[in-house]
């Protein structure tokens, strides 16, 4: 599973370092992005879909391959 | 919808409402002790519901309407972002000093181009690596307040015992006011968020007291700057141009009417919710790695803040045309309870996966301290029940919420059932 964060999107909410901060990072505006290029290791699945479930800008998506 | 009935201006407040639609009451305290059905009933028949009480307003119900508003920046404008009107009086002096300094609380009353300097000014202070910082005054000031919770006990009041003492004393750490004038402090801003709500002349007293307060500060640290948000203020710069005493003064005042009564309604009705359901309280007792999702849940049920915009340019949102001058008030609240958004929208679901919640609104002007909400929240909820056996709201009914652009509980007695 591969995730991406759209930076046009992002409005830097935080919502996704603070259910996932294994995959996420932001800078000191809050601006997200991805940790490791977005791959998500396995048995992180539910955390990735947790915060793609709850960006308010809906700014996280998975990447297809 | 569009039937708007003509009403009488500033004479109703205090009347009872016969139709929601055409006539609410942001004010109403039995609307702000349970808004929920009556956002439903807009939702379905009005859902941009208008009213003259409080200088007119729009307000929309709905999660799209509320979304489709935020972007519309800046047709609708942020610089009036007030639900309840000031007095006239108030206005007078707003007015003044806007003339001479501009924008008063900037970034919250600033549209772009303005905005965005002043945004970035202070995400940095309420970064997740800056709130990590706050972290332990926040749960040494929650231990402590416990203490003197379970002296006092069995029966507290959760909100001005609990809820109101802990983000005053926080936003004074990270500004940067000494410890000793912390209590004072809290209760100069308790003037202002509490009794100023009603009264003009306690507001307007308080609020002088903190600017000079504020003022003070910035002299003593021009001559030894200090580690805190006023030193750092005061060494900024935007485009190249150090902030006037005023402007430094207009965002520390805004971290205190934005963090403190909005963060106290947060806590008090987490509070409130658990001290109500005991199968909830009984399963957070159980599984406390719950907090995670459960605080989310609470902040989308019980949000606590509305905003408004003002209209520059006619604007049309569902069949409604808005025109120059009109106030919409950002109904955050009620579009987090949205059945088209949120499934079971009006229950509380503690481990809710999907949840994009607007409580700290959305769009550029989305909430710059919500990590420090969060984590202010999640301190003061792991360490009551960590602390508190067990507890329960003595009777819900008589719990008292305030309502207008923050809603929360501010009198809710309690019982403490073992520590």
């Amino acid at each position: 599973m591969r995730i991406c964060v759209d930076p046009d999107k992002c409005e830097g909410h935080n919502r996704c370092f603070s259910l996932a901060p294994e995959l996420f990072e932001v800078d000191e505006f809050g601006i997200a992005s991805t940790k490791n290029n977005g791959e998500v290791p396995k048995g992180m699945e539910d955390k990735a879909d947790l915060a793609i479930a709850n960006c308010p800008e809906f700014a996280i998506s998975i990447l297809e391959d | 919808m569009s039937d708007r009935k003509p009403s009488i201006p500033n004479s109703r407040e205090g009347c009872p409402v016969h139709d929601w639609a055409t006539d609410y009451d942001v004010m109403d305290p039995i609307y702000n002790s349970d808004p929920g059905p009556i956002w439903q009933d807009l939702r379905e028949r009005c859902p941009i519901a208008h009213s003259e009480r409080w200088g007119g307003s729009w307000m929309p119900t709905r999660y799209e309407d509320v979304r489709e508003m935020a972007r519309a920046v800046p047709t609708l404008s942020s610089r009036a972002p007030g639900v309840i009107p000031p007095s006239p009086e108030m206005r007078e002096i707003l007015i003044q000093e806007v003339k001479e300094f501009g924008a008063e609380l900037p970034p919250i009353s600033a549209d772009p181009p303005l905005h965005k300097p002043f945004k970035q000014l202070i995400l940095p202070l309420f970064s997740p690596k800056a709130v990590d910082t706050y972290r332990p005054f926040t749960e040494q000031l929650a231990n402590s307040l416990i203490d003197q919770i379970i002296q006092k006990g069995p029966e507290v009041d959760g909100a001005t015992d609990y809820a109101q003492q802990l983000p005053p004393r926080v936003i004074a750490h990270i500004i940067g006011i000494d410890e000793a004038r912390a209590d004072e402090f809290t209760e100069w801003v308790r003037g202002i968020l509490e009794q100023g709500q009603a009264d003009a002349e306690i507001r307007l007293k308080y609020r002088r007291i903190i600017r000079d307060f504020f003022q003070e500060m910035i002299i003593e640290r021009r001559n030894t700057p200090r580690d805190d948000a006023i030193s750092r203020l005061m060494e900024a710069e935007i485009e190249g141009e150090k902030l006037s005493d005023y402007t430094i003064i207009g965002v520390c005042f805004l971290l205190l009417v934005a963090g403190i009564d909005t963060t106290w309604s947060s806590i008090g009705s987490a509070l409130f919710h658990f001290g109500t359901n005991p199968e909830h309280r009984k399963r957070i007792y159980a599984e406390p790695n719950l907090f995670t999702t459960a605080i989310e849940e609470l902040l989308r049920f019980y949000s606590p803040v509305k905003m408004a915009r003002r209209v520059l340019e006619p604007i049309k949102f569902g069949g409604i045309e808005m025109q120059p001058g009109d106030k919409v008030i950002m109904n955050f609240p009620a579009a987090n309870r949205d059945p088209q958004i949120f499934d079971r929208a009006e229950e509380v679901v503690l481990d809710r996966k999907q949840n994009r919640h607007i409580a700290f609104g959305v769009g550029i002007h989305r909430c710059a301290g919500s990590n420090l909400a969060r984590m202010e929240m999640d301190i003061a909820l792991r360490v009551w029940f960590n602390r508190i056996k067990d507890f329960e709201v003595i009777q819900p009914k008589n719990v008292i919420w305030s309502g207008g652009q923050v809603r929360g509980p501010r009198v809710m007695p309690m019982k403490i059932l073992g520590a």
